[in-house]
């Protein structure tokens, strides 16, 4: 069911360590209780795209968040902000797990929402979901969208931020979990995602991947070149049928 | 890509953004990676900012591989004959002022 109606603004949450930070909320205006989504945003930042996509999500039943994991670095055009998160080295891991977790209870504290809550991310916010599915037990599903750096090929690219790579942290995933990939994508690339997979096949864990052919990195953006509309429709139905599938609907 | 690469030059100098204003800068930041902007699939990017006054402003392009390249030659064949011209400059200078001195005494 498609709701065309929706509330969404702002709100404060409090993330790791109990700070406090602003986040995108959008929720379905109507009757019954909503799955709950936290939506972890690309590495450029929580740009325009990102309330796009919580909007999207809120269209098709989801009570959704996106916490913004760099506010600490205070206000600014999020381009600003997230080019000063970069030349920093990015945001610690610790830190965006304890975000994710804090907007999870923003989410559970809802009267409209129906305490299921599924984590999805795009890019580094891919990777992002991938290690909080397996480093808490606040979701009940996950899903990756291209995140590079699951499988770490090269060691430098740990460090105190990033200090494990989130392949070596597989074991420990206990939620269903949702792939979706670029054949062109250049990080993750093909061959590091099917190590990733083997990974999960091996260690019995409930997964689904889907590759697509002519796209790369970043796919469902609208606003880039990069987009790839068909492919992107077909993702976008999986997310929704997926999360559905673990989450529930509305009740 | 999105990876966190970043190459930090150390600079002197300033650079004036869009608000007309100009600001110090003594580093840049470079990358080459997904652009926030520029319709572009890579773009080589660079942040010039000043660190010593917080970094929290900046003056940022994102170009193309091809122009980074490109920017990089012309730079060098800025420098390469602004030092020639400088240089010729400098002793023609001084060769006229050593003889006009000389001629007054």
């Amino acid at each position: 069911m498609a709701y065309q109606g929706m509330i969404a603004h702002t709100v404060q949450f409090r993330g790791h360590k109990g700070d406090i930070g602003e986040a995108y909320y959008a929720w379905p205006n109507g009757e019954g209780k909503f799955p709950g989504v936290v939506l972890i945003h690309h590495m450029p930042g929580w740009d325009e795209w990102i309330t796009e996509a919580v909007r999207k999500l809120a269209h098709h039943g989801f009570a959704t968040i996106s916490p913004h994991l760099y506010f600490r670095e205070g206000p600014g055009n999020p381009d600003d902000v997230g080019a000063r998160v970069r030349a920093a080295g990015g945001v610690a891991d610790d830190q965006v797990v304890g975000d994710a977790r804090g907007a999870a209870a923003y989410l559970r504290a809802q009267p409209h929402t129906n305490g299921k809550v599924g984590v999805i991310g795009f890019c580094s916010g891919g990777r992002h979901a991938f290690l909080i599915a397996c480093k808490t037990s606040d979701f009940q599903a996950c899903v990756d969208c291209w995140g590079g750096n699951v499988v770490v090929d090269d060691p430098k690219a740990l460090n105190a931020k990033r200090p494990v790579a989130p392949i070596d942290l597989a074991d420990k995933l206990s939620v269903p979990l949702l792939g979706l990939f670029g054949n062109d994508d250049e990080n993750p690339n093909r061959d590091q995602v099917n190590r990733t997979e083997a990974v999960l096949k091996k260690l019995g864990k409930n997964y689904e991947f889907h590759r697509y052919d002519g796209a790369g990195h970043t796919f469902f953006n609208a606003a880039r070149t990069a987009y790839r509309p068909e492919q992107a429709a077909d993702g976008w139905a999986k997310v929704f049928a997926f999360f559905h599938k673990h989450l529930g609907t509305t009740v | 890509m999105c990876s966190y690469i970043v190459e930090k030059a150390r600079l002197v100098g300033t650079a004036k953004g869009p608000n007309s204003r100009w600001m110090k800068v003594d580093t840049a930041n470079v990358y080459y990676d997904h652009p926030y902007e520029a319709q572009l699939d890579h773009a080589l990017c660079v942040d010039f900012v000043c660190e010593a006054d917080g970094g929290r402003e900046r003056v940022a392009i994102e170009i193309s591989r091809e122009s980074a390249l490109e920017l990089m030659d012309r730079i060098k064949a800025a420098l390469a004959s602004g030092d020639a011209s400088h240089a010729k400059a400098a002793a023609c200078s001084l060769a006229v002022n050593k003889a006009e001195v000389a001629s007054l005494f």
